[in-house]
């Protein structure tokens, strides 16, 4: 049985990771992924302190998850759409390129 | 080990997932590795396989649950689970077993390809989640892993991803069987309302079992057709077959293994399985849902036969004449012939993945060339693929005696006849009996027979990693029918549960001597067509404007262009027009409102204030310089910055305890 603390040892590794990749990664879509699993961090953490909670019981956590899930969706869901529109208007999702609104 | 495997069959679909993620870990470049990955997991999931089916055999209507928890949701447990019955274990079996033929064929088949081990990765996945439908315990798993041979089916059609036409016939296939999910995924959530539980055996409590059938009621008809739609979908039914003969895209080993043997019967297979939902409130054997079955089987099966009649390409007569097959196991289902269904469609396929090889052997051969009318005299050219094609097209064909082919169809043939409903599909069945020899024969003579044309110049017969798997499916569709004779029905037997004699007297049915002339029928006048062979084809001269018709497959791609993609593109349009005027010019209007106060302002500050402020701006200016090098437009580094600064506010949160 996993204890809190090494749920939220794996969580926040999986958060660093997800961020390590929007940060490094230069094609949209990575950083797309680095920002879902950041998401799935987040999620996690939900589910753990809920798990661990005095009164697991009521669905809270999993529902606020649940929410989270549904929200990523359509997030990933409108990102994709942009990185298309962008491709399509730039003939490139390397966001080093992306500097329009350099000062 | 028996006992052991039937605790923990989840290992079966383990070991090619796990090749699979070994081949993706280990790089583009290692082939050698790629393969022995692939070739060693799947051999693992045959061999426990092998192992899975012994017990089955000991005891008549052998069944081993596994349940478990998955996740508890308030005061709710969701229980999955795996199941080992006859049915999965005679899938798992043929399954792995055409899975490793065909794994076995790509090596020679992909050997120029550059993505090689991205091919076998698929192809290691694929076979993963196909044994994982077998086995799943509850309605959910299987829908998950059903969802998963989709994706497989999607990755693997749009595998030359540098082709226009995979990568639509990919998206095609993918859409068209997510119109039928839909349904599948709404009759589950309504079997979850009714029944409150997914799992199809726990116990007495099951989703299947007595207990919560009666619990269904009338809705069971809803729920029936529902999850039907979904085997529609996967099975390529009408009118949702479209996707199957596009998916001819993809390279030929996946057209044998997902295309033709595995996963389009996964929805007969889903039928068998939730098969006590169907058949909730039968009378005589005959439901309302049922009989959707057998309606929509008869008319693919015919319609799908008749449009191969007309078809040039290889590979697309193969998909249709997939389609029809399927159509015939959906009518066998549907009039309560179960056992005759499902050993049909195992004994399909073994030798629709040999036809599928043979052509690959054939198109390999051909560089490349899949239209039949450039082919031509290849008898003796590709001895070894023409001998074992001619096994498969005898199967297929429904030659009796000798071939699997023949045993099933003619058992799907009885129980079709017996329908207390009509005799209609009897008789529509008799005549795709018939069109299936007539363009088997057309093919054959096409492909085999004949002087050479130009697609044949240069033909050479395949390696010989390529025409072993082809022997290997030729003799399992010959020996295969050692089981299926009604003089010892053991497989039959074996998927009701009830012991087989050995009874002599009853080889000889009256239905085998229909068939018999039926296939006869369809051949002799396959011959009398196709004599002289060339390259146009003798019935496009006889009957132009039929041809045509059936050439274009009845029309049916435009009839949905038309229709369905148009209604959408209608709608795209609509709200394309409701955003550009409505939503625009409202924003615009909002905008006017705006502006005039500018300008009203503009005025007052290029009048009163502006000299004032002049003075100040030059130094503003410098400030705006030093800051804007910070705005280096590149998202990254202010996403870093950000993080960096939700850093700071959690130290300083820290800190200050």
């Amino acid at each position: 049985m996993p204890t809190l603390s090494m749920l939220l040892v794996v969580s926040a590794a999986l958060f660093c990771i997800g961020l390590l990749a929007a940060l490094s990664r230069r094609h949209a879509i990575f950083i797309l992924i680095g920002i879902e699993m950041m998401l799935a961090a987040a999620n996690l953490n939900f589910i753990a302190f809920w798990r661990f909670a005095p009164q697991p019981a009521q669905p809270i956590g999993i529902m606020v998850a649940i929410f989270a899930i549904a929200i990523a969706a359509a997030e990933a869901a409108v990102g994709l759409a942009m990185v298309i529109a962008v491709y399509r208007h730039f003939r490139s999702t390397n966001v080093d390129q992306l500097d329009r609104l350099k000062g | 080990m028996n006992s052991w495997i039937t605790s923990n069959v989840w290992l079966i679909p383990s070991a090619p997932i796990i090749a699979s993620l070994l081949i993706l870990g280990s790089g583009k470049s290692a082939r050698a590795a790629a393969v022995a990955f692939a070739v060693i997991g799947q051999i693992a999931a045959l061999t426990m396989s092998i192992f899975a089916f012994v017990p089955t055999l000991h005891a008549h209507g052998f069944r081993a649950v596994q349940n478990f928890t998955w996740f508890t949701f308030g005061e709710q447990t969701f229980r999955i689970g795996f199941v080992l019955d006859p049915l999965a274990a005679a899938m798992l079996l043929m399954i792995a077993l055409v899975g490793l033929c065909i794994f076995i064929f790509s090596i020679g088949y992909m050997a120029d390809d550059t993505n090689f081990s991205r091919f076998f990765a698929y192809l290691s996945f694929f076979s993963g989640a196909m044994l994982g439908v077998v086995i799943a315990n509850s309605l959910l798993l299987l829908f998950v892993f059903w969802e998963l041979v989709g994706l497989a089916s999607y990755l693997l059609i749009g595998f030359w991803i540098d082709r226009p036409s995979a990568a639509a016939a990919a998206k095609k296939a993918f859409i068209t069987t997510r119109i039928g999910d839909m349904g599948f995924f709404l009759g589950i959530l309504w079997l979850y309302h009714r029944s409150g539980t997914l799992l199809f055996y726990d116990g007495g409590r099951g989703c299947l079992e007595n207990a919560s059938l009666l619990a269904l009621g009338a809705s069971a008809t809803f729920i029936a057709l529902l999850i039907f739609c979904g085997a529609v979908g996967k099975s390529g039914q009408f009118p949702l077959h479209v996707w199957l003969p596009d998916a001819m895209e993809g390279p030929t080993p996946v057209s044998a293994l997902i295309h033709a043997a595995t996963m389009v019967a996964a929805g007969v297979f889903l039928v068998a399985r939730v098969y006590p939902i169907f058949s909730v409130g039968a009378i005589n054997g005959v439901t309302p849902s049922l009989t959707v079955v057998v309606w929509i089987g008869v008319v693919t099966g015919l319609m799908a036969a008749l449009i191969a009649v007309a078809q040039s390409d290889i590979k697309r007569i193969l998909a249709y004449s997939t389609v029809s097959q399927l159509g015939l196991m959906m009518v066998s289902l549907g009039v309560g012939g179960v056992a005759a269904g499902i050993m049909h469609l195992l004994a399909h396929g073994f030798f629709k993945a040999l036809l599928f090889l043979g052509a690959g052997s054939v198109i390999h051969g051909l560089h490349h060339e899949q239209d039949i009318r450039k082919m031509g005299g290849l008898r003796g050219l590709m001895p070894v693929t023409f001998m074992t094609y001619a096994v498969g097209m005898m199967a297929l064909s429904g030659v009796p005696f000798f071939f699997s082919g023949g045993w099933t169809k003619e058992e799907i043939l009885h129980a079709t006849s017996h329908w207390p409903r009509s005799h209609l599909p009897y008789y529509l069945l008799l005549l795709g009996v018939i069109l299936t020899a007539l363009y088997m024969t057309r093919q054959i003579i096409f492909v085999f027979f004949g002087g050479r044309r130009s697609g044949s110049e240069q033909a050479h017969e395949s390696p010989s990693v390529m025409t072993l798997p082809l022997i290997v499916l030729a003799i399992c569709a010959i020996l295969f029918s050692v089981v299926l004779t009604p003089a010892w029905p053991w497989l039959g037997n074996y998927l009701t549960g009830r012991p087989a004699r050995f009874d002599p007297h009853l080889l000889i049915q009256p239905t085998i001597i229909i068939s018999l002339a039926l296939v006869g029928a369809g051949v002799s006048l396959g011959i009398w067509i196709y004599r002289r062979a060339g390259e146009t084809d003798a019935l496009q001269h006889a009957q132009p404007a039929l041809f045509r018709f059936l050439e274009n497959k009845m029309w049916i791609d435009e009839i949905y262009e038309r229709t369905v993609v148009a209604l959408s593109a209608i709608l795209a349009r609509l709200s394309d027009w409701l955003d550009r005027n409505v939503w625009d010019g409202l924003v615009q209007d909002i905008g006017r409102i705006g502006q005039f106060f500018g300008r009203v302002t503009t005025s007052a500050d290029e009048r009163v204030i502006n000299a004032g402020v002049d003075e100040g701006t030059s130094g503003a200016q410098g400030l705006g310089l030093l800051m804007s090098r910070w705005h280096s437009g590149q998202i990254q580094t202010y996403l870093g910055a950000v993080a960096l600064g939700m850093l700071a506010l959690v130290l300083l949160y820290a800190w200050l305890g």
